[in-house]
């Protein structure tokens, strides 16, 4: 059973930093080695792990379910009133999933999430998070200055456009629902889907383009 | 704890790499790194102590070195402080006493059906009534738990608006020491204004979710 003695682990992380070697992918090894030795992990489910998280879970689902919400009126109001069984309904529910909730952009208002304490994202929905989500400087920066972050996206608010910063402190996870772009009436969920980014459903991209 | 970890509103981390690639990993360790921490975890490492593991990283370690890195150096920590491991077997790699047999071979398919049903809820019921309200004021404490919390410290000693009551969920505080109690938890609004001074723009907001015992 863990401690739940801060001491104790930061004495335990000062052993390791003395005594592991400095590269990444040694300690990683290290770690895998022997977990699999002590029954804890076995390595070819960590390649299927790796693969479901490489080809199959990924940004597709949010993508699809924003898709879907801007042509079925009925699943858009289910999505913003409860966000968590909207995926289920979509099959796309796992760890993160439980207590989704979905924000809309409007043209007054732009929505963007963080987790300035770690690194909180709803990875059943969205897949793997960049890595610039997970730095000091986005944490650090764009609950205090969201705009000239944006800037730094390439994403210009207006002065009149509400930006609302959502840290995700608790177990809430946060999909932005970005809004429709002009110029896609008749198009298939899947043409739609195909338009909606990761970083519009993290909210560091407030207009999609659509392809030719 | 007022670690390294807390860096919301901090200045002097320079510029964000916009431009990064968008695959899923950058380096095949953090691939293994996921899936590990996807597909094991000891008894009784629950998410409030591992992230308080986390924040005990050493600051220059956890400013300096790579994400999943210090996911590495969590799980080694947590595992090795609950008995499991040792610091030696990390560096020798090789485990002390007998090979223990491998959790099943899993595919795909069941790797992603498995995952599909790890949708956790950490709202529970509790006797207490909701103290508050939405729409109603609130002043965030000063002084949240010298250990784990999830109380960041700009938004201390702060007056926001509830938004909405989300149930009693976990209080990670007591997770991280070890025991389950719940709490109404609450998202909060608070404007930029009210955090960051006449700077921020006006008609800007952030909200955070937060439990009862976080309000004065």
């Amino acid at each position: 059973m863990p401690s739940f003695d801060s001491d104790k682990v930061a004495k335990i992380h000062q052993h390791l930093h003395s005594h592991l070697p400095s590269d990444s992918a040694l300690r990683v090894k290290a770690l895998e080695t022997i977990l699999v030795q002590k029954g804890l992990a076995n390595s070819e489910n960590i390649d299927r792990w790796v693969e479901a998280y490489s080809n199959d879970i990924g940004p597709m689902r949010g993508a699809h379910m924003v898709a879907r919400s801007w042509i079925d009126p009925e699943f858009r109001e289910r999505l913003l009133d409860d966000a968590a069984s909207a995926a289920d309904e979509m099959g796309f529910s796992g760890p993160a999933s439980g207590h989704l909730k979905a924000v809309e952009n409007t043209n007054e208002l732009h929505n963007v999430v963080v987790c300035t304490l770690c690194s909180c994202y709803p990875f059943s929905i969205l897949g793997m998070a960049p890595n610039w989500y997970k730095t000091a400087a986005y944490r650090s920066r764009v609950v205090r200055e969201p705009r000239v972050v944006l800037n730094e996206f390439g994403v210009d608010i207006s002065a009149d456009t509400a930006v609302h910063v959502w840290d995700s402190t608790a177990e809430l996870r946060y999909l932005v629902i970005p809004q429709r772009p002009a110029g896609t009436d008749g198009m298939s969920v899947d043409e739609l889907g195909a338009l909606v980014t990761r970083n519009a459903m993290i909210g560091t991209q407030r207009d999609l383009a659509v392809q030719s | 704890m007022d670690g390294i970890h807390d860096l919301g509103g901090k200045l002097g981390y320079g510029a964000i790499d916009a431009n990064e690639p968008e695959e899923p990993f950058h380096a095949d360790y953090e691939g293994r790194m996921w899936a590990i921490s996807r597909s094991s975890r000891a008894p009784g490492i629950n998410i409030d102590w591992w992230r308080h593991v986390r924040e005990n990283i050493p600051a220059d370690d956890y400013l300096n070195r790579s994400y999943f890195d210090s996911w590495a150096q969590t799980e080694m920590a947590a595992l090795i402080d609950a008995g499991i491991c040792t610091v030696d077997e990390f560096v020798m790699q090789k485990a002390i006493g007998a090979a223990a047999e491998q959790p099943a071979t899993q595919t795909k398919a069941q790797v992603l059906a498995d995952h599909a049903t790890k949708k956790f809820s950490f709202e529970r019921e509790v006797d207490a009534k909701a103290k508050y309200a939405t729409g109603d004021e609130i002043h965030t404490i000063a002084s949240p738990s010298a250990g784990h919390t999830r109380l960041p410290t700009y938004a201390r000693n702060k007056i926001g608006i509830i938004t909405a009551h989300r149930g009693a969920h976990l209080l990670p505080d007591a997770g991280a020491r070890g025991q389950e109690v719940a709490q109404h938890l609450y998202t909060v609004t608070f404007t930029a204004r009210t955090l960051w001074g006449v700077e921020a723009a006006q008609n800007d907001t952030v909200s955070l979710d937060l439990w009862e015992s976080y309000f004065a």
